[in-house]
């Protein structure tokens, strides 16, 4: 099914229509309407070229545009000096050598052309040699700031939709634990930049759906507490501490799907810890949703409905993954315990589109990452193999997960596309970095 | 321990006993005898009276270094109490039991939470590095509330002991091994309030 939204040929894009349904088939539906008529072998990646940008920041645009679209792993984008030596090609007077394109590979290209407003781009077919979409951006923002490559990454997502029927993601961020702070980054590894303040230890990120605040840990000699922080500009934003008992431990804080309005986090103090809910904003008393009887509960991550959670507990059976309704009720194992089998599964993360759920699963110290579909529960297939891996979070793509890593000696995070294998290291933090939340697609401005 | 209490008491005793001779050799240098005369022969009398001047200053050294080993002792006995006190515990992985060698190190911190009853204390829990942060933040609260509920199971007053929680997040020793990851599954433990002024009795 994930296939044929990369490789849109007729018969698969049928298929996909019959076989999806509810919200993923209304999803694709739409893509169908609005993808234009490029045409490339099933079973390969579409071959993208940009063409050179005029102007000052041109060479920077171009960078940036087939950047985020080769992060996207769902374009081939065809670099090299073939187009740059090319004279017979020049975007600002209309001159196209689409033959070469075609020898190149490309079945789309981009032609972007810096305006006084911002950014003219157009998508050409290499193939029928027409201009199959155009489109003018503006660009409000400084050149190079954050705020101009965040529009510039958007940008990169239109084209991508146009060319291959799924929106990138490349105009998003991941929040991270980095000494102490929670640090926010963007997709494609620039601009890190701290969100709370030094001195603290502040942990366990995690992003409200529609990424107006977000959430974390905070571990200190009285407890460890929940704090709750508006996602304002330039990392500025007030923040609220949930009021706890002194000496409880508070962890592992997410958002309600789809709308945020509950959180759900780890609560214990003498005798086990369990889920607690309570509404983000007001000061009603938490509501316990597990009843774990001295044991753990920790850790949930919401299905994208809201309707369904999954969690960590070490219920007699072992320490695994449960999943639940959002209450609580009808808790049963996602990933069954097998007798002599000793690994630990924990981390859970259920992809937006609701698919899967990617854990790290551990045996005498060795952590990798896996997935499993939390409907038809089948074996874990594992993703990772290098070093220690830990901590997964979905992409908005429900493709790419970003992962704690030490494969280089260091935890860095990184990322991984789940259908090729490709990972890509996005931070270089001299303290290390981890605890990785990918957010939402982010509305730019 | 019991060799160290009865050193404790017998410092203790000789103390005391130095203490209520105090004024004894002040009642034999009075009336000082007048100093020999150089050149003159030392009589009988000015012997008696050298030899009860030089044995009234042994006496003075004596008990002054018997004071000082006393009080000597004594601050021993407080500072090897506070560490006996202060003793870390260590957990078997993914586990708050306490160990048969933790039980020996709490019961020894009994006696000395019950002789200085100002004392307050905090009980952090720690895990290892393996397994979840998360999961490992509730596996070291559950070992320092395992920890303080073996204390109160034995009679100290729970609202002398705090219990907190740090997970993974301040190993003691760095490393990612057996060795280091037997060191880091703890619990640790901080005076809070009042202070260790009376060694265990």
């Amino acid at each position: 099914m994930r296939l044929s939204v990369r490789r849109p040929g007729a018969l698969t894009l049928i298929a996909a229509l019959v076989l999806m349904r509810g919200a993923v088939a209304h999803a694709q539906d739409s893509t169908l309407t609005v993808r234009i008529g490029l045409t490339y072998s099933p079973g390969t990646k579409p071959g993208v070229l940009v063409l050179p940008v005029n102007g000052e920041q041109g060479d920077s645009v171009r960078k940036i545009l087939q950047r985020d679209l080769d992060f996207s792993d769902r374009a081939n984008v065809i670099a090299g000096d073939a187009i740059m030596m090319d004279t017979s090609s020049d975007g600002s007077r209309g001159k196209f050598n689409y033959p070469l394109y075609a020898r190149l590979g490309a079945v789309a290209m981009i032609q972007a052309t810096q305006t006084s407003t911002g950014l003219h781009v157009a998508v050409h077919d290499v193939r029928t040699q027409k201009v199959e979409r155009v489109k003018d951006f503006v660009l409000a923002a400084t050149p190079l700031s954050p705020d101009w490559r965040q529009q510039m990454h958007a940008i990169a997502d239109a084209i991508e939709f146009w060319v291959t029927g799924v929106k990138g993601i490349a105009a998003t961020r991941i929040l991270y634990q980095s000494g102490g702070r929670i640090w926010q980054i963007d997709s494609d590894g620039s601009n890190p930049m701290p969100l709370t303040s030094a001195g603290g230890l502040a942990l366990y990120p995690a992003w409200h759906p529609k990424a107006t605040h977000f959430t974390y840990t905070v571990m200190t000699d009285e407890g460890t507490r929940i704090v709750v922080r508006e996602m304002g500009a330039n990392g500025a934003g007030t923040s609220r501490t949930l009021p706890a008992r002194a000496g409880s431990v508070n962890t592992s804080p997410v958002f309600s799907q789809p709308d945020g309005e509950t959180l759900l986090y780890a609560h214990g103090f003498d005798s086990g810890t369990d889920l607690y809910a309570v509404a983000t904003a007001g000061n009603d008393s938490p509501r316990r949703i597990t009843v774990s009887r001295g044991m753990i509960a920790v850790s949930p991550s919401f299905s994208p409905d809201g309707r369904r959670i999954v969690f960590v507990t070490d219920r007699p059976g072992g320490l695994g993954l449960y999943i639940a309704d959002a209450d609580g009720t009808n808790a049963e194992a996602l990933t069954p315990f097998n007798f002599g089998d000793k690994s630990q599964r924990t981390d859970p993360s259920w992809s937006p589109d609701g698919r899967l759920v990617a854990f790290q699963a551990e045996m005498g110290g060795a952590s990798q990452i896996y997935s499993v579909s939390p409907r038809d529960r089948g074996s874990p297939k594992q993703y990772t193999n290098e070093g220690r891996n830990e901590d997964p979070s979905w992409a908005p793509d429900s493709r790419h997960v970003v992962f704690t890593s030490n494969r280089t000696g260091s935890w860095q995070l990184w990322i991984l596309d789940t259908e090729s294998g490709r990972p890509r290291q996005l931070t270089h933090a001299a303290s290390g970095a981890k605890a990785g939340a990918w957010s939402p697609r982010l509305v730019v401005h | 321990m019991t060799r160290t209490h009865r050193g404790i008491a017998l410092a203790l005793l000789v103390a005391a006993g130095v203490s209520g001779c105090r004024k004894t050799p002040e009642t034999v240098a009075t009336p000082t005898p007048a100093p020999p005369v150089p050149g003159q022969t030392c009589d009988s009398a000015c012997q008696a009276a050298r030899a009860a001047a030089e044995a009234a200053a042994r006496a003075e050294r004596e008990r002054l270094e018997r004071e000082a080993a006393a009080e000597n002792a004594r601050l021993s006995a407080i500072a090897s109490a506070r560490a006996t006190l202060l003793t870390a515990i260590y957990f078997d992985y993914d586990a708050s039991e306490i160990r048969g060698d933790a039980r020996a190190a709490l019961d020894a911190k009994l006696p000395i939470l019950r002789a200085n009853t100002a004392v307050q204390i905090r009980v952090s829990g720690h895990a290892d590095e393996r397994g979840s942060d998360q999961y490992n933040d509730a596996l070291g609260q559950r070992r320092a509330a395992a920890t303080k509920r073996y204390l109160t199971d034995n009679g100290i007053d729970a609202a002398r002991i705090a219990i907190v929680s740090y997970g993974e997040q301040r190993p003691a020793v760095s490393g990612s091994d057996e060795n280091a990851w037997e060191k880091n599954r703890r619990a640790e433990f901080e005076i809070t309030a009042g202070q260790v002024t009376t060694p265990p009795r």
